[in-house]
């Protein structure tokens, strides 16, 4: 079982590209310890920005240090960044186009017991709102590694999000299909097609396997480009598969499930079914408990596709 | 005639192409306007390197119109720079589809952030002094902040920060009209004293006549000079400078003056003027 949670990818490729690229800035708000990025503040503290509690000035900084040439990556709980810091992030990321990623962690419910609070259960919807800004649930450590060395490449405003908690690998350090803004193909299949991001990729995919088992044919996806969605990976897909269930780490509007139904019922209609959390205070619990009992988790998912089909 | 008197004439002159603007334009906040224009003259026309020449120069100094609803002053400032035509943003200020909208945009010229949203200014001025000493350039970020702006969060965020990280390659400027839409800024939210206030912060603070340029000139050499800690100018200004149909009138935040009214205005703008000379 993996024990490498994927904030903790962000920070390995961060401190390999920050060795050589003296641009990269990584910006906390007393978070530095939360986000794994000790290490990173430790070995480049000229390229470490200490905030304080203090989200909206994070993402403001970081907006002007981008626009003098830093490339800022800026880690802060999801909860609090997502919706604090909601209007720096409308205003001086993506409306201003600076070259900002927010680093959203513990996104989703990773800090369970803790309540409403700190659950980040409607930062897909809010960020994905926002034009010219994008949205990344990278679903394990090695496509979050992909996606942070993609990030550098452009310049372009960014939010993405990545749980608290390790998560069993998918992919592996030799094989990682990823190519920027489009979905992964993690399975075809000719009765349902699951599309999943972030957490909700291994059960998903655990799911397929329940079902092939059988003989239930399921497709996924592993949508971590939220937005901009891979629309032609949903249309390509969906055509061949009787429904679509969606699964997600987010409230049950406005997140994957709202984009992949918007794709479905234009281009290629069929029932689409949105597996989501409640919208609704969540139950308290770790990841494992909580998502047990809503049912996200691959016997759950498998069950909802039996009752569909 | 001396470089001062020359801008104080020209501050006047750029007053009537904001009455232009804001009458073609039919809004427009413009007690604002009249009050924030002499700091913009005298930081663009005296204090800062910037200019469409240089404007893509990584040492140039940065500018953040952080009120960024005073936004004709800003563009009969930016227009008079040379970034683009004066009569290209008074025919089009705030027509349909115009790239000269109520608010600061960079996708024009010579501006570098989107504002009007208020309290964004300072700390993203934070940031691009931050850059600028990691780099070890020698370039000067500045900011124009309102007085009722004051009472947003984010500005004590930023100010915090500028005085942790002694950013003296930051100036900060309160254009302190004491006005605010609802009325008086005491009177809706109290901001006195500013020089307490940033003084606490671990601010250089010079208090100046905001609408005479010799004074501001004077504290921005001052700023250039302090080292160790971030200046913030505290510009005590009167809202409506300028005309006394105008001057100290809450009403004026944003108003279109009648054609009579603008009529006065322009007189009483040229009045002004004239005795300069």
């Amino acid at each position: 079982m993996n024990k490498i949670p994927n904030r903790q990818a962000i920070c390995q490729v961060l401190m390999e590209r920050a060795a050589t690229d003296k641009d990269i800035v990584v910006l906390c708000s007393d978070s530095r310890g939360s986000a794994s990025l000790t290490p990173f503040a430790n070995t480049f503290p000229e390229q470490f920005v200490e905030v304080g509690i203090a989200e909206q000035n994070l993402v403001s900084i970081a907006a002007g240090l981008a626009k003098c040439g830093k490339k800022p990556f800026a880690a802060s709980p999801a909860c609090f960044l997502s919706t604090r810091s909601y209007e720096q992030a409308k205003v001086d990321c993506a409306y201003s186009n600076t070259n900002v990623t927010l680093v959203g962690i513990s996104g989703g419910i990773s800090y369970g017991s803790l309540g409403m609070s700190h659950h980040s259960a409607q930062d897909i919807a809010a960020m994905s709102a926002i034009p010219n800004m994008r949205v990344y649930l990278p679903s394990d450590r090695f496509q979050t590694a992909k996606l942070i060395e993609a990030l550098l490449e452009d310049e372009k405003p960014a939010y993405l999000r990545v749980g608290r908690n390790a998560v069993e690998d998918i992919y592996s350090e030799e094989n990682t299909p990823f190519v920027m803004d489009k979905a992964t193909v993690l399975a075809e299949g000719t009765d349902v097609l699951i599309v999943a991001c972030g957490e909700m990729v291994k059960p998903a995919y655990d799911a397929v396997g329940l079902l092939k088992d059988e003989g239930i044919s399921a497709g996924l996806l592993d949508m971590y480009c939220v937005k901009p969605l891979d629309k032609e990976g949903v249309i390509q897909a969906a055509g061949k598969a009787k429904m679509v269930l969606t699964v997600e780490e987010h409230a049950p509007f406005g997140g994957l499930g709202s984009m992949v139904s918007q794709v479905v019922g234009s281009e290629c209609p069929r029932k689409v079914i949105n597996m989501a959390l409640p919208d609704a205070p969540v139950i308290s619990g770790t990841s494992r408990e909580v998502f047990d009992y809503y049912g996200l988790n691959a016997a759950g998912i498998a069950e909802r596709v039996r009752k569909e089909l | 005639m001396d470089e001062i008197r020359e801008l104080k004439v020209l501050s006047y002159e750029l007053r009537k192409k904001v009455v232009e603007m804001i009458v073609a334009g039919k809004g427009g906040h413009i007690g604002g306007d009249m009050s924030v224009m002499d700091i913009l003259v005298a930081l663009y026309f005296k204090e800062m390197n910037i200019g469409p020449e240089n404007q893509d120069d990584g040492n140039r100094d940065r500018f953040v119109m952080s009120k960024g609803h005073s936004v004709e002053a800003y563009y009969a400032v930016l227009a008079r720079k040379g970034f683009f035509p004066m009569d290209e943003v008074i025919s089009q200020f705030s027509k349909f589809g115009t790239p000269y909208i109520g608010h600061p945009n960079n996708k024009l010229p010579g501006i570098e952030m989107n504002s009007g949203s208020l309290g964004h200014g300072l700390p993203v001025c934070v940031g691009m002094a931050l850059a600028g000493k990691m780099d070890g350039k020698d370039y000067r970020v500045y900011t124009v902040m309102g007085d009722g702006e004051l009472a947003e969060g984010s500005v004590w965020e930023g100010a915090m920060a500028a005085g942790h990280y002694k950013l003296d390659n930051l100036c900060a400027v309160v254009d302190r009209n004491r006005l605010q839409i609802s009325g008086g800024t005491e009177e809706v939210m109290s901001h006195d004293s500013q020089e307490e206030r940033w003084y606490s912060f671990g601010w250089n603070v010079i208090s100046v006549d905001g609408n005479d340029i010799g004074q501001l000139v004077h504290a921005f050499e001052i700023a250039k000079g302090y080292k160790g800690k971030p200046t913030v100018v505290i510009a005590n200004t009167v809202k409506g400078c300028g005309s006394a149909v105008m001057e100290n009138k809450a009403s004026w935040h944003h108003k279109v003056p009648t054609q009579e009214e603008m009529e006065q205005i322009m007189k009483d703008l040229e009045e002004r003027k004239v005795a300069l000379l």
